[in-house]
């Protein structure tokens, strides 16, 4: 594993057309990349009137107006509610049960090893469309039976969400506890740990770059669902990804509120994938990419 | 991959060892039913949640697709009438409305996830290549590149809802009123322009997980390769062609099956870029089957084009790791 800002290439100095190839190429990727984050800032602090007549690249007047009314206009603060505690709680859930399978396979060898990898990462490729439907029936069916309310609640989502997290981020712990010396974890049960304690004392404190790379990318999953959002939450569990609809469906299309509410709803998740970014390569490197 | 371990050290074992020279009998038993059974144990809730939300789902929508499964049966589907075949049939009557609309949208999933996937791998490689030397701003640049990856799907593809309005968007402002392009101010969410601002969106979300993934794997290969490269005296262009794109081939396998996968069953992007209905040029199989299951609410056949997707799916991505396994095992040799 090799730190993120050590170059492997050779110390030759490279060309000049490579280096003006590199320029042109990332200054025009920059650009694209840029343009949407520089349209969802600047709309959001222009009035009203700026974004429903002609495009302006310069606001003709900075307003913080649409960070106060987006609160009001749809109950945001609600939505945000919901998708945290739906998120958080799916995240929790994902990694915690991530760690003791990729523990299980990295560690033992068992029958049906094989079979179990296989089938877990098999799932990423259904569409999510085919299980939906059933989905929704067994969760309305539970319901009925039992009176657990699955669907409709913040329950089903979280349950939903943290499978789709589940299979990724095991294999990518897989990966990640390979590369962690057995010799540490022998040593910890000679001290007197058990597997449980080697576990928890030995390989998830020098795994930690994979399981924080694991938690971001199951809090991105959970954070941004659109599909079983739509179908599975009521007015009193929607989520952000749904509730933000909520700005365009009325008569008048508030843009600069609908980009000030994209931005807040953004801003947690960014920043957060931004800081632990680092992490993420690492683990990536450490595990999946191997 | 995942090919671990010949011989795993059971840790369970050094516990049992431990623990023995004391106790006789009991311990060694509850110590090696407890080292047969632990990582079954461990995988449970893995196995338990797998089954409850993808497995049984899927055995139930195979079942489902068998059945005449209109609004008048939500309630209890077990008593829904069996309908046989004729899901399927309808569902693969190319010459019928339905049929004929399944097959468009499949040809259009076609084409739009191998030129996303495509422009996704070769804009994330290209740049993954670039930055792999040191230089100023290198860092800052990899941060901002992962942003429209980091964004929330909604958030980011609502903006560029914003972007291609026909009145107020910025894409017609740029193209008509600044740049002149085009005569008159066009219309992207609906009519076959489409098709291409769904590609672009797609194209824009998709590729920092290319740039992510290749970035990574660059990061594996040992830099005494293009030391020696460069000592025998290969250029850039032979060490990219000669040590880069074959080392990253592995990589790359995973790489572009994650994506295409990803990509075909997209449902997020087109159902936040035009809502319940896509225009026809830009109509997804994820939200045609969406939009035959609940807009209509019609299940069967909503579950007998979700079967038919699957069915596809496991024959494309097996043909596709069949063809590149051999290919490396031969490359290798």
């Amino acid at each position: 594993m090799s730190s993120t800002s050590t170059t492997p290439r050779s110390p030759m100095a490279p060309p000049r057309s490579f280096l003006w190839s590199r320029r042109i190429f990332l200054t025009a990727l920059t650009g694209f990349v840029l343009v949407p984050v520089y349209v969802m800032v600047s709309s959001s602090l222009k009035p009203l009137a700026d974004v429903s007549g002609k495009f302006r690249w310069i606001p003709s007047g900075l307003t913080l107006r649409p960070y106060v009314d987006i609160w009001s206009t749809v109950p945001l603060a609600k939505y945000f509610v919901n998708s945290l505690i739906v998120a958080g709680a799916a995240t929790a859930c994902s990694v915690v049960i991530a760690v003791f399978s990729a523990y299980a396979v990295s560690r033992y060898n068992f029958r049906g090893k094989r079979v179990f990898t296989v089938t877990v990462l098999s799932t990423q490729m259904f569409p999510g469309i085919l299980f939906l439907l059933p989905l929704f029936l067994i969760y309305v069916n539970i319901g009925n039976a039992t009176g657990i309310a699955l669907f409709g609640s913040r329950g089903g989502l979280i349950l939903t969400y943290l499978t789709f997290s589940l299979p990724f981020s095991i294999w990518m712990l897989i990966g990640y506890f390979d590369s962690v010396p057995r010799d540490l974890d022998e040593a910890a049960l000679v001290d007197g740990c058990g597997p449980l304690g080697a576990l928890f004392r030995v390989v998830v404190p020098a795994a930690i770059p994979g399981i924080v790379a694991v938690a971001v990318y199951a809090f991105m999953t959970a954070w941004g669902e659109v599909l079983f959002a739509s179908v599975m939450t009521n007015d009193a569990t929607r989520t952000l990804a749904v509730g933000l609809q909520g700005y365009s469906t009325l008569n008048d299309v508030y843009w600069n509120q609908i980009m000030a509410a994209s931005l807040v709803v953004s801003v947690p998740v960014v920043a957060g994938f931004l800081l632990l970014q680092r992490y993420l390569v690492a683990g990536l490197t450490a595990g999946a990419v191997k | 991959m995942t090919t671990t371990t010949a011989a795993s050290a059971e840790p369970g074992e050094r516990t049992v060892r431990k623990s023995s020279p004391g106790a006789a009998r009991g311990p060694r038993r509850t110590g090696r039913i407890k080292r047969i059974g632990l990582p079954y144990l461990l995988l449970l809730p893995a196995l338990v949640l797998e089954l409850l939300v993808h497995l049984v789902p899927m055995v139930i929508g195979i079942v489902m697709s068998f059945k005449e499964l209109t609004q008048f049966y939500i309630r209890d589907w077990g008593t829904a009438p069996w309908a046989g075949f004729d899901n399927y049939s309808v569902s693969v009557h190319f010459d019928e409305p339905v049929g004929e609309a399944l097959l468009h949208s499949f040809f259009v999933t076609i084409g739009f996830t191998l030129l996303s996937v495509g422009l996704c791998w070769l804009i994330g490689t290209a740049a993954a290549i670039y930055m792999q030397d040191n230089f100023v701003g290198r860092g800052v640049l990899r941060a901002l590149f992962l942003v429209p990856y980091a964004l929330p799907v909604y958030a980011a593809v609502i903006t560029w809802v914003f972007m291609f309005q026909h009145d107020n968007g910025l894409v017609n402002h740029v193209l008509h009123d600044q740049l002149g392009i085009t005569d008159k101010p066009s219309f992207w969410l609906i009519g076959d322009n489409s098709f291409y601002a769904l590609l672009t969106v797609s194209v824009w979300k998709g590729w920092p997980f290319a740039f992510l993934i290749v970035m990574a794997g660059l990061q594996n290969i040992p830099g005494e390769l293009y030391e020696a490269a460069a000592l025998d005296g290969a250029g850039l262009w032979q060490q990219l062609r000669r040590i880069t794109l074959p080392s990253l081939r592995p990589v790359n396998q995973v790489l572009v099956l994650v994506l295409f996968l990803w990509t075909f069953n997209d449902f997020n992007t087109p159902f936040v870029l035009f809502g319940k209905t896509a225009p026809e040029s830009a109509d997804l199989i994820s939200v045609h089957i969406y939009q035959a299951s609940f807009v209509t609410w019609n299940f069967g056949t909503g579950s007998a084009m979700s079967v038919l997707l699957l069915l596809f799916l496991l024959v494309v991505t097996g043909v596709y790791l069949l063809l590149t396994s051999r290919g490396r095992k031969t490359a290798d040799v």
